[in-house]
């Protein structure tokens, strides 16, 4: 009992772990669309649960209300639209990928090296840099605007011209040719 | 703070005008002329700003985001240059396609926006985000025609590559962060400077190249590069071929030799070989290229390998060719494409080398504009880009690089072959082989062409001035 | 350690046993207020067959459907259509674990500094019950209602949130513990200073729970039951109870949001200082059980919207109202002395 509540985190952190990185390989290995986009789902509620640990509960809100919440609804929206329906066991031929395979492993490589540093790296003096503002402990939410609106407000800025040329784009490519809107 | 917001006023000038733009175009009210005025204004008035704000030295603005030194005023005003340019050519082909101009002006501002952004720049977290407004403002431009297949088929090929180019950029710098614990170049610096290097700063050092390299299309990230050019907007390959890839370049000197110099030893290695690859496979590849669109996609890379070599040598020599490379290589790349887009194509990107046959005996000063831009892109005297091979050359030769100056002077040699074809085909062709089509000569089009040609001959007879302002932009780095 | 245990999981646990049967049997007897409303205002009698006055219709529905078979279309894809009714009431009952119903900390079950975000996170979830079970359904008519409901939330939690965030910038919490004391600390009902973001968010919330005028879903005219067409016995009860629990939600969270959670009106007032002889709790009850009949109002009054004239409201006229709304209260706030 005693060891179960001094090693409660870790259990939480292997089980979020273990749930986010089954549903990233769950994406790639499912047939069916619809399955894949709920393995992507439970990947992003993983995620969250992540932040949560590391203390970024405002960070972990948003990635449910953002990423689960509104992109992966679209993403199924489209699916169902279109109505992708699951590949076929036909034969696949493994040739073409073999130059992404090659830089899918250096990739990889490169994180699990970075991994392996990591392991026999000291943990940093300020363990949680997400609820901390000029030394105070405060919310992660006031964190995170704090950082937000002081060191970082020119990319947000610019971030936000971004979505405007998203918004912009999506419209532009999508709007109906000239000659069908007079039709 | 306020202080602060003052300096941004070319930028600021830039995003208001291009909302404005997108403004006007939904009421619905004004013409197409309206829209390349205000296109216009919005441009030159960012040019006086950037003038006005000048240079600032080293003092950095918005929390270590900005600095606002003489390599920032030239890539700005360099940036806002080739858009004003690439607006004028614009308007023939626009008119041509009969297609809506406004968010076209207002997506090449936005794109501008990004790049004047990524040349003062001094953050990675700020650098990526430039780079992303400039990238998205980009894919759209490049499938604006959407009746176009070609132009479809550039957008999605840029816009997939381009995601996973930025996926593997932000990957190393995230690397780099963990690493690092900063995401300031000067910071970078220090922490890569201090200690042995760590596996995860080293993996991040070069993922971070190889998105860097993907973005200025260096051999072997540079597949989408023929196949975008081809399909996009004539003008738009225009602009990506001078703008986003100075923007690329101007990123790349910054992090390069303000964050990873301590690191200089690895990646030189690792950036001379893709420079000889990227001279030796652009210019090999452009050969056999039949459509002119494609053949000078190939020579813009092969073009890129050249750069690499000034950004390789690094110090004042290296850096200031560099930089006085992409000045000439805009204006002349710029004049090259502009007579692609006022050619009387008769179809969509489909302009053939031999289109150009017998040009010279129709119209003279056409196939003679084109003649000096093709003499320039091949660096022969007395055009800029004989001057801008020169110092490249040399500078890599001063650095040590001898062996990489002999690579670009035999791969220039073999440009000549496939420059001078089009050059055959306009005055050596001998009539009643067919003719080829007229180059249209509208206004717009012709006065931007004017201003590359004169630039084209200017820098290469007189190329001092530009160096002198150049040279203490070349300083920007702690050497 | 037992005192730990009894603070930590007893006394929580017990807490959330008495919420979920309290919903639940509120669910059950909000269906059977609803019917004698819309009978009431149709000048029909409406259920009075089950006990007294039709007091035992719930109890006879809910064993109705308990002990229904449970069947499974042959075309539908299992796994799915059984995730469907699952993602759908757990999100509904998983945010009342942060609804104040009271001040003293045995009225909630917890109080977590990001309150109204969870509530937003948690409930978007709920979105994939509808999506997932018309799709899984095989059925066009549930893919359709499936499709509308998923454009239809995500289009109207765009407008909800704004209109949230300006009670965010009135209260500075996202704790809604502290956004009923920032009311109380203001003296004030937030609904005055943010009467506009009050109606923008409550015509969303109709909307998010596919609602009258809102319900195109499930408009029964075109699309027989939307998305719960083939769903029958405790699936369908689940869905039945998601919709009921999420629009007690949504009262709850305009009450505590705008109506001042358990205060009295005007709270410092002295004057009606007589109406604390009301407890809290009784408070917050009585403006939920407002919202609650103001639904069952809508559903007897308005026709339904068409579905371009939903988008066309949510994202002409919500949104843009929003943001505006937003844009002045922000600046009314960073007035001097402009903090409520």
């Amino acid at each position: 009992m005693d060891f179960l509540v001094a090693h409660f985190s870790q259990a939480v952190f292997l089980f979020l772990a273990f749930f986010s990185l089954g549903g990233a390989v769950g994406v790639v290995v499912l047939r069916q669309p619809v399955h894949a986009a709920l393995s992507l789902l439970a990947s992003f509620l993983g995620v969250a649960g992540l932040f949560v640990l590391a203390r970024g509960e405002f960070l972990a809100a948003v990635q449910v209300l953002v990423y689960a919440g509104g992109v992966m609804v679209l993403f199924l929206f489209v699916i169902m639209f279109v109505n992708v329906r699951a590949v076929g066991k036909e034969a696949q031929y493994l040739r073409p990928l073999v130059p992404l395979a090659v830089v899918g492993g250096l990739l990889f490589s490169a994180l699990a090296l970075t991994a392996m540093w990591a392991l026999g790296r000291r943990p940093p003096a300020d363990a949680f840099p997400l609820v901390s503002v000029a030394g105070q402990e405060v919310g992660n939410t006031e964190a995170v605007g704090w950082i937000l609106y002081r060191e970082y407000l020119l990319p947000f800025e610019v971030v936000s011209v971004l979505l405007l040329v998203a918004m912009v784009g999506a419209i532009v490519l999508g709007r109906k040719p000239k000659e069908m809107e007079k039709a | 703070m306020n202080a602060q917001v003052s300096v941004l006023l070319p930028e600021l000038l830039l995003a208001g005008m291009g909302i404005f733009i997108l403004l006007v175009g939904v009421l619905g009210r004004g013409s197409q002329r309206l829209a390349f005025f205000l296109a216009n204004f919005g441009v030159l008035a960012s040019m006086v700003a950037v003038v006005g704000v000048g240079e600032r030295g080293t003092e950095t603005f918005f929390a270590g985001m900005l600095q606002l030194d003489r390599f920032a005023l030239f890539f700005r005003l360099l940036f806002l240059a080739s858009a004003l340019l690439v607006v004028w050519l614009s308007r023939p082909f626009l008119q041509r396609a009969q297609q809506t101009a406004w968010e076209y002006y207002a997506l090449i501002l936005f794109a501008t926006l990004g790049m004047c952004f990524l040349a003062s720049g001094v953050h990675l977290a700020g650098l990526y985000v430039s780079l992303e407004l400039m990238a998205l403002s980009s894919y759209i431009l490049a499938g604006y025609f959407r009746g176009e297949v070609k132009s479809h088929e550039a957008a999605t090929k840029y816009f997939v590559l381009g995601a996973l180019s930025s996926g593997i950029l932000i990957y190393g710098l995230s690397l780099m962060y963990g690493a690092t614990g900063s995401l300031s170049l000067a910071e970078v610096s220090q922490k890569l400077a201090a200690g042995p290097r760590s596996v995860a700063a080293t993996a991040g050092m070069f993922l971070l190249l190889a998105g860097m390299l993907f973005k200025v299309a260096a051999v072997p990230f540079h597949v989408w590069t023929p196949d975008v050019y081809e399909g996009a907007p004539t003008p738009m390959t225009a602009f990506f071929s001078v703008g986003p890839k100075a923007a690329a370049f101007a990123m790349l000197v910054r992090v390069l030799w303000v964050g990873l110099a301590p690191a200089a030893a690895d990646w030189r290695l690792l950036v001379s070989w893709v420079a000889a690859a990227t001279m030796v496979w652009g210019n090999v590849a452009a050969l056999t290229q039949d459509n002119v669109k494609r053949m000078l996609a190939y020579s813009s890379i092969a073009h890129a390998g050249y750069t690499l070599l000034g950004v390789l040598a690094g110090g004042p020599l290296g850096t200031q060719s560099v930089l006085f490379y992409m000045l000439v290589y805009a204006v002349t790349n710029l004049g090259a494409f502009g007579l692609v887009v006022l050619l009387a194509a008769k179809e969509y990107a489909g302009e053939k080398v031999a289109d150009f046959r017998g040009l010279a005996h129709r119209q003279p000063v056409a196939a003679f504009a084109m003649l000096l831009f093709l003499l320039s892109l091949g660096g022969i005297p007395p055009t800029a880009g004989f001057m801008g091979k020169l110092y490249l050359f040399a500078a890599a030769v001063h650095a040590g690089y001898a062996w990489l100056a002999v690579v670009g002077v035999i791969m220039s040699a073999v440009s000549l072959y496939y420059y001078f074809r089009i050059v055959k085909e306009m005055y050596l062709a001998s009539a009643g082989e067919g003719e080829g089509v007229a180059v249209l000569s509208e206004a717009w089009g012709v006065r931007a062409l004017v201003v590359c040609a004169l630039a084209t001959l200017l820098f290469g007879v007189y190329p001092t001035s530009a160096l002198a302002f150049l040279a203490p932009a070349a300083k920007i780095v702690p050497w | 350690m037992n005192e730990l245990l009894w603070t930590y999981v007893g006394w929580p646990l017990l807490k959330i046993l008495v919420i979920l049967l309290a919903l639940v049997l509120l669910a059950a007897y909000l269906s059977w207020f609803e019917r004698k409303l819309l009978a009431y205002m149709q000048i029909r009698l409406g259920p009075n067959r089950v006990g007294p006055k039709g007091w035992l219709q719930p109890i006879a529905d809910a064993l109705k459907l308990f002990v229904k078979e449970d069947l499974t279309p042959g075309f539908a894809e299992k796994f799915v259509f059984l995730l469907g009714p699952v993602l759908i009431i757990v999100p509904a009952l998983v945010v009342f674990s942060v609804i104040p119903f009271g001040p003293s900390p045995h009225l909630f079950i917890t109080d977590v500094n990001i309150g109204v975000l969870f509530i937003l996170a948690v409930s978007s979830i709920g979105v994939y019950g509808i999506i997932l079970g018309g799709w899984a359904s095989n059925n066009k008519f549930s893919l359709m209602g499936g499709l509308r409901s998923a454009a239809q939330m995500i289009s109207y939690e765009v407008p909800m949130g704004f209109s949230v965030v300006t009670v965010l910038i009135l209260a500075k919490s996202l704790s809604l513990v502290r956004i009923v004391e920032a009311q109380k600390q203001a003296g004030l009902w937030f609904v005055f200073p943010g009467f506009v973001a009050f109606l923008v968010y409550f015509i969303c919330g109709v909307a998010e729970t596919n609602r009258n005028p809102f319900d195109l879903p499930e408009a029964e005219s075109e699309l027989v039951a939307g998305y719960h067409t083939e769903y029958s016995g405790m699936k369908f009860a689940f869905y039945f109870l998601a919709e009921y629990a999420n629009m007690v939600v949504v009262s709850s969270l305009a009450t505590v949001m705008f109506f001042g959670g358990w205060l009295r009106p005007f709270p410092n007032v002295s004057a009606l200082a007589f109406l604390d002889v009301i407890p809290p709790l009784v408070w917050f009850l009585l403006k939920v059980a407002f919202f609650l009949f103001l639904y069952i109002w809508f559903r007897g009054t308005f026709p339904r919207y068409r579905f371009d004239q939903l988008m066309g409201i949510g994202w002409k006229v919500l949104l843009p109202v929003s943001l505006v709304n937003l844009l002045v209260v922000a600046y009314f706030v960073s007035l001097p002395g402009g903090q409520v």
